[in-house]
């Protein structure tokens, strides 16, 4: 049976894993390859790093960083930040990723999208969206609102259907962050992600205040998530993946369990 | 030396990765005499079945014929299993192997009156392990092993795996020293190193 996948996040700043709260906020967690392996072992399904500062600063993917990560890290890995060309993502592939996460560069140049799927695959692309719940709107949810640049920048495009485009240009999963609830740990956006899970066919990774195994459990419910992705919850020692999975598992959600 | 064919299919770093990590000395190849003389065979590749038609073009069909029919181990990874058979609905004008009789179908829209998401994208088990296949030996009836695609191979007599998505398919096939594995034992944990293990200690 196909399980719900568990991905662990490492945002990255300056080659150190960093956590905000909101975007904002930033204090140190810890080494990124050394926090990759403990996920995995921990049972975590897939390992995202995200080079948070790439974008505004202008800077490149750290490759050195991801070179280290993927050393001997036998599940799926995927890198994001900075990628704005089909030569920088071959650059984060032969370092060792096997996806890249796209967000500010794909909204900025949707061509994108297809230009890596075409050299590498659709199963390498993730349209990362950052999406804010719609103010005095009578559709918050159908209204959500892209966000680039790190959640700095709205840039008036609908959510759910710049999910639609990113499907149709070829992008493999979507990495749906909310930023109403990301960092709180008060639970995921379920109604946002299911709206946008019901829009696509391609899995749909939901992101962005995971607290407890609950909420978890919800969003791969009533959220209709494929994948949920979580940073905090796991660096600080809340949880681990194993524990998670062992209360999925109770809740009666498909997991995989180390054998 | 494992020869490992690129045929600008994806990526293949990670399989590289995992073959030398697993102490295999690997070779990136284009040659169909490189593939004649290989000690071992390794296919990977991800994306369009119609890469595959490079394989042609570059006369490496015919040399992986030679070479598979002198008992040479052959390893098809996702559409390496999927270029076996006779060929994919994906690319119709693009021919297989013609190993393994079947053509690759795509995932239904729709199994039992529930919509199926495709791709199939995940970490799935394995199911129905053969107990003569020396490709998974040591491998659970249960394991999980991690999935990327939208074609799949149908089960038959030389299926040593299955997996259900919208019905079973084949998981991994072999049929003496040629194998294949529609899933990405390099990203799969603890059970694909297994599983490749097993390849290089053939």
């Amino acid at each position: 049976m196909l399980t719900k996948r568990i991905i662990a996040c490492l945002d990255v700043r300056d080659g150190r894993v960093v956590k905000g709260i909101q975007f904002v906020d930033i204090i140190d967690a810890g080494d990124p390859a050394e926090l990759a392996h403990r996920h995995a072992a921990a049972g975590a399904d897939e390992i995202v790093l995200l080079d948070i500062t790439a974008t505004h600063e202008g800077r490149g993917t750290l490759l050195d960083t991801v070179k280290r990560t993927a050393a001997e890290l036998f599940v799926p890995f995927t890198v994001g930040g900075g990628i704005r060309s089909a030569e920088d993502a071959a650059a984060v592939f032969d370092a060792g990723a096997d996806k890249v996460s796209i967000n500010s560069s794909a909204i900025a140049r949707p061509e994108l999208i297809g230009e890596i799927g075409s050299s590498f695959g659709a199963q390498a692309v993730i349209v990362a969206i950052d999406a804010r719940r719609a103010e005095n709107s009578s559709d918050p949810v159908g209204d959500a609102e892209v966000y680039v640049a790190g959640g700095r920048k709205p840039t008036g495009r609908k959510v759910v259907d710049w999910a639609r485009e990113a499907e149709q240009r070829g992008a493999g999963e979507i990495l749906l962050t909310s930023m109403n609830t990301d960092g709180m740990r008060s639970g995921f956006d379920c109604e946002l992600t299911a709206r946008v899970s019901e829009a696509v066919q391609i899995p749909v990774i939901a992101s962005g205040g995971a607290g407890s195994a609950a909420h978890f459990a919800e969003v791969f419910g009533r959220g209709k998530a494929d994948a949920a992705l979580a940073a905090s919850i796991f660096h600080f020692g809340v949880t681990d993946s194993r524990d998670l999975k062992a209360e999925l598992q109770r809740a009666g959600i498909p997991v995989r369990l180390p054998c | 030396m494992i020869q490992v064919i690129d045929y600008k299919a994806g990526n293949l770093t990670s399989v590289l990765k995992a073959l030398n990590y697993l102490g295999a000395e690997t070779h990136v190849t284009q040659s169909p005499d490189d593939v004649r003389n290989a000690s071992k065979i390794v296919l990977p590749g991800v994306g369009h079945f119609q890469a595959t038609q490079l394989l042609h073009d570059l006369e490496l069909t015919e040399a992986t014929r030679e070479a598979i029919a002198s008992g040479v181990p052959f390893l098809g990874i996702c559409v390496g299993l999927q270029w076996l058979y006779r060929g994919s609905t994906e690319a119709q004008s693009t021919d297989g192997l013609c190993h393994f009789g079947s053509m690759c179908e795509r995932f239904p829209a729709t199994y039992n009156n529930n919509e199926l998401k495709s791709p199939h994208v995940g970490w799935n088990s394995l199911e129905n392990i053969r107990e003569d296949s020396r490709l998974l030996r040591g491998v659970p009836n249960g394991g999980f092993v991690y999935y990327t695609h939208s074609w799949r191979a149908p089960v038959s007599a030389d299926t040593a795996a299955s997996t259900n998505y919208g019905g079973d398919f084949t998981a991994a096939v072999e049929r003496d020293n040629v194998m294949g594995v529609q899933f990405h034992p390099e990203k799969s944990s603890t059970v694909g190193l297994q599983i490749l293990k097993n390849f290089v200690e053939l």
